[in-house]
């Protein structure tokens, strides 16, 4: 991801772009209810989280604007509580798991 | 400046210091509704020590019902109650916010070069949290079902079924976290946005390193308590059943998620602490910082690596072994950073021109107090050894050990260092060192035999005790009490350098930091003009 | 004294609460995941039982929202008043939408007798009771942001409309975007793990 991409100043924008991100959200929640139906097996949930996390990365580069901020800080929040959570849920796993 | 008639320039308006009122509220309503960050440190400070002492107070109780056994001061039920309150009061009114509230809101500005906070008002508000948190923890004791007897850790299913006030204790700490996730936001934003030209991120003080560490562990540690408190009064209204085995809830997950927050929260109290003692062994030692970047890396690490190892509070819950010896590995690697750190202020002394003022000593007993708890922590961490001091008054030991001899003497090394800045006077260094001498002689009888106790069985949170250990505890209790002696006295040379101090300098340690290049005490806006830096924090020569 | 405005600093502030925030839904993830892993076939069922409909539309009525928060942070940066304005009244009413949505949802739960401590969901399984158990506390603290969200917003609809909102100062508007967008990001996650997992 890309965030040293400058934006372009608010009077050469339209808001195109927003109208795009909006229609690619509607279609990936498409993608992922239909596929609820479908027999996908234990992979199904990997595919469904997989769909929900780029969905959420359209909504934080685009609608949240972060993939034109400048600076190492907010490069880093995403990696890093992401790094959090997964290593709460991962080390929680490791007990939960191996009973 | 002006000229007089006799040509003598002289000041025509001096500089009001921030204790002036100058903005549209006089008196208290100048103070509580202030948001100087100078004034803001000074209400945590006095509300600190308000509650530091309650909970002294409790822990004088405690050592004497355990003086004999048999003693019945109280009854079993009223003494689980003042541990409890002990605990909650101690680790989230007092040791939590002491150093980042009071010495983290007095001097992150001025040490970077600002005029005040990234966000003054929500600076306010963090305060105004803190004390309703207070005061719901408070009101607990008075209300439901009376004062929680669970310990400060709640656990379930216990914490569910029992009939005192949970829900309400557990709420006032609900809104502590609060007041603490606040306060990081507010440091991380000042120290990115607020650093004036020349500050570079190696040029700050490590102070800042540490509260810039803790306030990230804050962040992003304190909610994870926060929606485990939540759940505790969802479980005892609505049943929810998560942590209720009847439900097929799972006791364990409720330890998994408290401790998530409740290590990191140790560190959250240390690393402020570290960050004083970086701070006062350069002055003291008139040298500049042995390895600067190990420092303010480790702080880092410490913050990140300590994150990882809450497995290693439920050795013997029934976790998987699998968890057990990954959380006793993390748990030896973090105490690697810590020990860079120890190296490092030790390397700085030498060949040090080394002067024993009161900070010093307090920073010298700190490495020395703080190693002890440290390295009986690594016992712990080992499996085999921790099956049998878990839960015994080793335990307890330790953790007085690394809280109180650690952040404790680095809080009061902060204390007696920065006092003259704050308050414009100077204290008896000399009384200041006999009571420094009388805390840590009453610490080490306090804390030393409980080490040993817990070694020979003594379990923890117990009422009584069988005979064999009662010289310990004898030797304990009287420990306790010179402590408070000290603690008493400390606080007695304060006040009277308050009141009756010398006026202090702007700098009477020869510190090289920025705040000791303003007034004492600063003005409302810090700083005349906005310095320029040119050079690190430590440089002496 | 200089107070000049700090927007990025307002910014940053901003983003670092919305970390704790995540961090807050965090816990809750932990224990979904470990609970569900532990009652892998109960929850699959379980989540037949909630209605895929309802939970698809809310779905889409969150993402529009998103849409019209940003379009109307987009308009107040253009200055064109109007349109910001319009765009922020649809976030409300989608959002009072999405509350609408849930509060039918769990109406018809509770009144099927499937609410937590019900004697109906305690003569299930244990994987049923912690299948609820979770989904009222997620969607629930999930419900309540959304609430808070909405006051916030309302607040800055006075503030738009007042002036004091505009093409030069609009930080507070754009913070209450960020949270809002997160809010949407939530519910994203929230969406597939309690009504699609198959």
């Amino acid at each position: 991801m890309e965030t040293d991409v400058k934006e372009l100043p608010v009077e050469k924008r339209n808001h195109q772009t927003y109208i795009l991100v909006w229609l690619g959200l509607v279609l990936l929640t498409g993608i992922t209810v239909s596929m609820a139906g479908m027999k996908v097996g234990r992979l199904g949930i990997a595919i469904v989280l997989l769909v929900a996390a780029i969905k959420s990365g359209l909504v934080l580069c685009y609608f949240m604007h972060l993939k034109y901020e400048t600076g190492l800080l907010f490069k880093l929040m995403i990696p890093i509580v992401l790094a959090a959570l997964t290593i709460f849920i991962g080390l929680t796993f490791t007990d939960i798991a191996f009973r | 400046m002006k000229m007089t008639k006799n040509g003598v320039l002289e000041e025509t308006h001096p500089i009001p210091s921030f204790y002036e009122d100058q903005g549209k509220y006089r008196g208290i309503l100048a103070w509580i509704f202030s948001t100087d960050h100078k004034r803001i440190g000074l209400l945590y400070l006095f509300s600190v020590l308000l509650f530091f002492s309650v909970a002294v107070f409790f822990g004088f109780l405690m050592r004497l019902k355990l003086i004999a056994p048999g003693f019945t001061l109280m009854k079993p039920q009223t003494y689980n109650a003042v541990f409890t309150l002990h605990g909650i009061i101690q680790i989230f009114l007092v040791v939590i916010p002491a150093i980042p509230s009071i010495f983290g809101n007095f001097f992150l500005p001025i040490q970077i070069g600002a005029r005040d906070m990234a966000f003054p008002r929500i600076n306010l508000l963090s305060w105004w949290l803190y004390l309703s948190g207070a005061i719901i923890v408070f009101l607990s004791l008075f209300t439901g079902g009376g004062p929680v007897d669970t310990g400060w850790t709640f656990y379930a299913p216990y914490s569910l079924r029992t009939t005192v006030n949970v829900p309400l204790a557990v709420f006032g700490v609900f809104i502590l976290g609060m007041s603490s996730i606040l306060t990081g936001v507010n440091f991380v934003t000042t120290t990115h946005r607020l650093r004036t030209s020349g500050m570079t991120w190696f040029r700050l003080p490590l102070f800042i390193w540490g509260i810039y560490a803790t306030a990230w562990v804050q962040i992003l540690a304190t909610p994870v308590i926060g929606i485990t408190l939540l759940l505790i009064m969802l479980e005892r209204y609505f049943g929810v059943g998560v942590f209720d085995p009847a439900k097929g809830g799972d006791p364990l997950l409720y330890q998994h998620l408290f401790w998530i927050y409740s290590h990191p929260a140790v560190y959250i109290m240390i690393l402020p602490a570290m960050g004083v003692i970086s701070e006062i062994i350069p002055v003291f030692a008139r040298k500049r910082i042995y390895g600067y970047k190990a420092i303010a890396f480790s702080s880092m690490a410490i913050a990140s690596v300590g994150s990882l190892v809450w497995g290693h509070h439920m050795f013997v819950s029934g976790q998987s072994d699998l968890a057990s010896v990954i959380f006793s590995l993390l748990t030896f690697l973090v105490a690697v950073p810590s020990a860079i750190k120890v190296f490092n202020w030790v390397a700085t002394l030498y060949k040090g021109s080394i002067e024993l003022k009161p900070p010093m000593l307090f920073a010298l007993t700190f490495i020395f107090l703080f190693s002890i708890g440290g390295l009986t922590g690594l016992f712990q961490g080992a499996l085999a050894v921790n099956m049998h001091l878990h839960d015994t008054y080793w335990i307890v030991g330790h953790f007085h050990y690394i809280i109180f001899g650690g952040m404790g003497f680095g809080f009061l090394a902060g204390l007696h260092y920065w006092f003259p800045k704050m308050f414009g006077r100077m204290y008896d260094c000399k009384k200041a060192t006999w009571a420094w001498l009388i805390l840590f002689v009453g610490f080490n009888v306090l804390y030393f035999p409980m080490l040993i106790l817990g070694w020979e069985g003594m379990p923890r949170r117990y009422y009584d005790y069988p005979p064999q250990y009662h010289t310990l505890h004898l030797i304990s209790t009287i420990g306790s009490w010179i402590l408070i002696i000290g603690l008493i006295w400390i606080l007695i040379n304060l006040i009277q350098g308050l009141r009756k101090g010398s006026k202090a300098g702007d700098n009477p340690w020869g510190g090289a930091t920025l705040e000791w290049q303003i007034p004492s005490p600063p003005p409302t806006e810090n700083f005349e003009r906005i310095p320029e830096v040119v050079r690190g924090p430590y440089e002496f020569r | 004294m200089e107070t000049h405005q700090d927007t990025t600093g307002s910014k940053i502030g901003m983003w670092l609460f919305l970390l704790s925030e995540i961090l807050l839904f965090g816990g809750l993830f932990i224990l979904y995941s470990s609970y569900r892993y532990k009652n892998p076939l109960e929850f699959h069922l379980a989540a037949w039982e909630l209605n895929r409909v309802l939970g698809t539309i809310n779905t889409l009525v969150l993402i529009t929202s998103s849409l019209c928060m940003a379009l109307s942070i987009f308009y107040i940066q253009k200055g064109d008043r109007t349109y910001a304005v319009f765009f922020l009244l649809a976030t409300l009413m989608l959002g009072f939408l999405f509350l609408g949505i849930k509060y039918v949802e769990w109406t018809a739960k509770i009144g099927h007798g499937l609410y937590p401590n019900s004697s109906r969901l305690l003569t299930r399984g244990k994987g049923d009771i912690l299948f609820y158990g979770l989904y009222y506390s997620m969607t629930g603290l999930h419900g309540l942001h959304v609430l808070i969200g909405l006051v916030v917003l309302s607040v800055m609809l006075v503030l738009v409309l007042k002036g004091k909102i505009n093409e030069h100062h609009f930080i507070p508007l754009e913070n209450s975007g960020l949270y809002w967008h997160l809010v949407d990001i939530i519910w994203i996650f929230l969406f597939p793990l309690f009504y699609l997992i198959t």
